[in-house]
């Protein structure tokens, strides 16, 4: 009987405490969301991948078949949340070292093409898509993380989308993601290293560049 | 007459055979998982030209005379069929529960889905598996061995092939008897699984230094992820880069 009549006493306490700093806690919350606190990695990516999909079922009928407007959209949406500059780094791997500032743009760039005619192809086709990010596994403080995520599509299995995210300041940038089980950088260090070693970086950089040329006239001509 | 399937294995041993005597292009993109480079580009290239040829142009062509209605038709009846083998290999992998959902895939499709024409069980939520015996095989802790590059068939691995040779033997289009109509299907099915890869094999060419080693690399992590059904084992992520620039 007195335990329970002291666990009903100090429900009471505790809910006159609770009641009484609800408020300042309420405020301290809003204060905190408003200069935006560190965000975890999981939310961000949901967000992020939500308001992609969100954005590309808007635009549907501006998208499709029309280059101008999907790069518009990789520019604007998906760029500003992706670390070029270490993704670049990591896939070139042990040559970035020997590689000048100029290689390294140059690099930077060519490579960002080459993923922007990749993917935009496939953005266009994008339709009733959802997604389900994974709970986060792993210590809340890290500075690498890797998201997992699943695209739920109306027919056939979900597919794997994994994405690996470091800390930069409150919020998260992408570095690296896996598509159905590919890494993107492991994917590209192979060939980008078989022609470096082949070629040399700037032999790597036109290849790159011819690569882009092809496809820019290939984009050209009507396809079939 | 001659069984389609068992005659397609046969030849490619003979291929195989004789391709190692031939010949072998150079080896450009060296990887511990890939010992025979020079003998796989032989193939590869072979495959590529055939493809070039015969196969893609009928890929094509199929495409643009069937209507979509019906390509789906066909594209489901396989998917159907191959839900069996599915089921055999998640029963064979401990996932009873799984097992049962295709084989509920099957059940139900076959019969409301009309012989597998309409992919019904997706509906009531019976979502599809893939699994094979190559995956099966590496679940039971067989390494996937050398890369291997099948006449016709494309990527391999010493796993995957011995799970494919087996597959041909127990898949339900090769126990059908009237030897015309076994031959159609398999046919039939070559055409949909060509049509099916068609964007992502134009696709290749255009974000690939080297198209070879890209499915190579391709392949071998994706069949690592398909063993561990999406969950490998983390690699341990190599930063080789130390003076990674900050944006």
């Amino acid at each position: 009987m007195s335990l329970s009549l002291n666990l009903y006493l100090e429900f009471r306490m505790f809910s006159v405490f609770f009641k009484r700093f609800a408020s300042l806690m309420c405020l301290m919350f809003w204060v905190h969301t408003a200069v935006a606190g560190p965000v975890p990695a999981d939310q961000f990516v949901k967000e992020y991948t939500e308001d992609l999909l969100e954005t590309i079922a808007k635009n549907k009928q501006q998208l499709a078949g029309d280059q101008k407007k999907v790069a518009e959209l990789v520019d604007t949406k998906i760029l500003p949340a992706v670390n070029f500059q270490r993704m670049t780094a990591l896939v070139v791997g042990r040559y970035w070292r020997q590689a000048t500032p100029e290689q390294k743009e140059r690099l930077i760039d060519e490579f960002r093409g080459l993923l922007t005619r990749t993917y935009s192809g496939a953005l266009a086709q994008v339709k009733d898509l959802k997604i389900e990010v994974k709970p986060l596994r792993g210590a809340a403080d890290e500075n690498d993380v890797v998201v997992k995520t699943l695209i739920i599509r109306p027919k056939g299995e979900p597919i794997q989308l994994d994405y690996r995210l470091e800390r930069s300041g409150d919020s998260w940038k992408i570095f690296d993601v896996n598509v159905a089980g590919l890494w993107l950088v492991e994917t590209y260090k192979t060939q980008f290293a078989s022609e470096i070693s082949k070629s040399g970086i700037d032999g790597l950089i036109s290849s790159l560049s011819d690569k882009a040329k092809v496809a820019e006239k290939s984009n050209d001509k009507p396809k079939n | 007459m001659f069984s389609l399937n068992t005659l397609l294995v046969k030849r490619l041993f003979v291929f195989m055979a004789l391709a190692s005597v031939v010949g072998c292009s150079t080896v450009r993109a060296p990887s511990p998982a890939d010992p025979y480079e020079g003998f796989n580009r032989s193939v590869d290239a072979f495959n590529q030209r055939l493809d070039q040829v015969l196969i893609k142009p009928v890929a094509r062509s199929y495409v643009s005379v069937v209507p979509e209605v019906a390509r789906t038709g066909v594209n489901n009846f396989f998917s159907n069929i191959g839900d069996v083998l599915t089921s055999v290999n998640n029963l064979l992998q401990g996932k009873p529960k799984a097992a049962a959902s295709d084989l509920g895939r099957f059940v139900i499709n076959s019969t409301v889905g009309v012989l597998g024409l309409f992919d019904v069980a997706s509906d009531v939520g019976l979502n599809k598996h893939s699994e094979d015996f190559g995956q099966t095989l590496g679940r039971w802790g067989v390494n996937a061995g050398p890369y291997l590059v099948l006449p016709l068939f494309g990527p391999s691995s010493a796993r995957d092939a011995a799970g494919f040779v087996l597959t041909t033997q127990i898949d339900p289009v090769s126990q059908i008897d009237n030897a015309a109509t076994r031959n159609a299907l398999t046919g039939t099915r070559l055409v949909d699984r060509r049509a099916e890869l068609l964007e992502l094999t134009d696709s290749i060419e255009g974000v690939s230094l080297d198209a070879y080693a890209f499915v190579r690399d391709a392949y071998l992590a994706r069949r690592r992820n398909q063993v561990y059904d999406g969950d490998p084992p983390p690699e341990k992520f190599v930063d080789e880069v130390e003076d990674v620039p900050q944006p």
